[in-house]
């Protein structure tokens, strides 16, 4: 073993064990992040794909009701 | 359960009988290797930590080979559902399998230790050889158990020939550690030193270990 | 189960504790007598070694679980915990080799038990997700690599006595690692920052484990709004639920 390294030669390597960790850490946020950005994109999606869906809905009601109503007339 | 596992180590030992496939090709990779060792080392004698880790690595390196085989015929040829369709523990086709695998490890090793001591030991074999029986026993308990397991895993998957080698050198890194720790004094260039019974109790609880954790876990991969 | 419940306060707690970790590390442990500087790369190299250890084994235990009751959901928990121990413990090895740079003088050194045996299981665990791939059918890969989680797991402990006894054996250890015989302001420091490590490996499993849920419910949704499958099958190794 080498003797201790004085304070200016040891710094850098704790600072880089440091950033390393440092680095991990925040690849796996940005990873992360880019994850919860698809679901956002999908569910902006599929609730307009629902309210769509549920305004087709309502005009076949409506429809409906108006063809009934003109059948009983 | 005993009268299942016989049946099917004595397929398995009639088969390799009669078809001679792994272990006479074991025994030549053995022998080969002892060769290359001796062109890459550049030594034309061995003793000591040296001899042991160059003779337990070769064994390593030749256990492979057979274990990359040892469920092939039951995936090629439909033996694994034959297996499972009879009422047997299924446990059973574990033991067999490691049995198995244990005869021709001994059985390589009967050839590759002796040809290892013709071609490339220093010292002479017989110096200790009680104690390196002892080891080789326990060690290729291990090889076997391990062996088998890992065999089991990747012969269902697409790259199998691939992944056992490289599931299976990990596993089997402390077998060696501990076989070639407890070999090295016995080859030693100036008469045998005394076996270190601390290697042969870590390659006994190795195989304990493993071997119960496999005897647990192995039904869960012949399923379907 | 929803993952995301707590997950705020966890990670305040995390950033919290590992904050006061580093402080300590930086303006309150002494300096060490043979070391000196280059001695504080442990307090983060040996603690995100243990909880890397601490995961694979967990992952070990989760996937015994799903052996047991067949619910892809601890299967899932493994594979998040698994993974997160193979990140962990490829910093534990660069961190590693930086000490070992400073205080011997080249980048990797065989006498340190903790850095071989960290090697050896980043070898095995490494073959997790080649393993998972080459395996299509979905509950037979579950099952696979459970099986795989739970003999990698109970190598971790065996793995790290043979090689510690070897390396004793031949190299004698002239040095004391953090938790034998070291000073009381020490082993403080260096539980503050294992309790930060762990805190952190709880809440990034946590956050994983809530982004893949949505993920899948979303995915369940899709299928019955809009009937069709957001993007063709393809082989992979993650679980599904």
């Amino acid at each position: 073993m080498l003797p201790a390294l004085p304070l200016d030669e040891a710094g850098p390597y704790v600072a880089a064990a440091y950033l390393v960790f440092f680095a991990l850490v925040l690849i796996y946020v940005a990873i992360m992040a880019a994850k919860l950005g698809r679901i956002e994109r999908d569910l902006t999606e599929l609730t307009e794909l629902a309210e769509r869906r549920e305004a087709d809905e309502t005009a076949a009601d409506q429809h409906e009701h108006e063809r009934v109503g003109a059948t009983r007339e | 359960m005993r009268r299942a596992v016989g049946a099917l180590l004595r397929k398995d030992l009639l088969v390799e009988l009669r078809t001679k496939e792994a272990v006479p090709a074991m025994a030549l990779f053995s022998i080969s290797t002892f060769v290359v060792f001796h062109f890459g080392l550049d030594r034309s004698s061995l003793d000591g930590s040296l001899a042991a880790g160059v003779l337990w690595v070769t064994l390593l390196f030749a256990a492979v080979l057979g274990i990359n085989r040892l469920f092939v015929a039951e995936v090629e040829q439909g033996g694994f559902d034959g297996f499972l369709l009879a009422p047997v523990d299924r446990t059973s086709l574990l033991v067999a399998k490691a049995l198995a695998l244990l005869a021709f490890l001994v059985l390589v090793q009967l050839i590759a230790i002796p040809a290892f001591a013709f071609l490339l030991l220093g010292p002479s074999l017989w110096q200790a050889l009680p104690e390196l029986l002892a080891v080789a026993a326990l060690a290729d308990v291990g090889l076997a158990v391990i062996g088998t397991l890992v065999s089991a895993i990747a012969i269902r998957t697409r790259a199998r020939d691939l992944i056992v080698p490289i599931l299976l050198l990990p596993l089997l890194i402390p077998v060696v550690l501990a076989a070639a720790q407890a070999t090295a004094p016995l080859l030693a260039l100036d008469g045998a030193g005394p076996l270190p019974g601390r290697w042969l109790a870590i390659l006994a609880i190795y195989d304990g270990v493993f071997g119960l954790l496999a005897y647990a876990i192995f039904d869960f991969l012949l399923e379907d | 189960m929803t993952y995301g419940k707590g997950l705020r306060p966890l990670a305040a707690l995390t950033a919290l504790t590992l904050t006061a970790a580093f402080a300590l590390v930086f303006f309150f442990a002494p300096l060490d007598a043979d070391q000196g500087f280059v001695q504080k790369i442990f307090y983060v190299h040996v603690p995100i070694g243990i909880v890397a250890l601490v995961g694979f084994m967990a992952g070990g235990v989760f996937a015994i679980q799903h052996l047991r009751t067949r619910d892809p959901r601890h299967d899932l928990r493994s594979y998040v915990a698994i993974h997160i121990a193979i990140v962990l413990a490829l910093g534990t090895l660069v961190t590693g080799s930086i000490w070992a740079k400073a205080s011997w003088g080249s980048w990797w050194v065989w006498q340190e038990p903790m850095l071989v045996s960290f090697l050896i299981v980043f070898l095995l665990y490494a073959c997790y997700t080649p393993l998972r791939f080459s395996i299509e059918d979905k509950e037979r890969q579950a099952r696979y690599a459970s099986v795989f989680a739970i003999v990698a797991g109970a190598f971790v402990p065996l793995n790290f006595a043979a090689v510690r006894m070897a390396e004793a054996y031949i190299h004698p250890r002239t040095f004391a690692t953090t938790g034998g015989g070291i000073p009381g302001d020490m082993f403080l420091t260096f539980l503050v920052a294992l309790a930060g490590i762990g805190l952190l490996f709880v809440t990034l499993w946590k956050y994983e484990m809530a982004s893949k849920n949505a993920t899948f419910k979303l995915r369940a949704l899709r299928r019955t709004l809009a009937g069709d499958e957001l993007a063709p099958a393809r082989r992979s190794a993650a679980p599904t639920l």
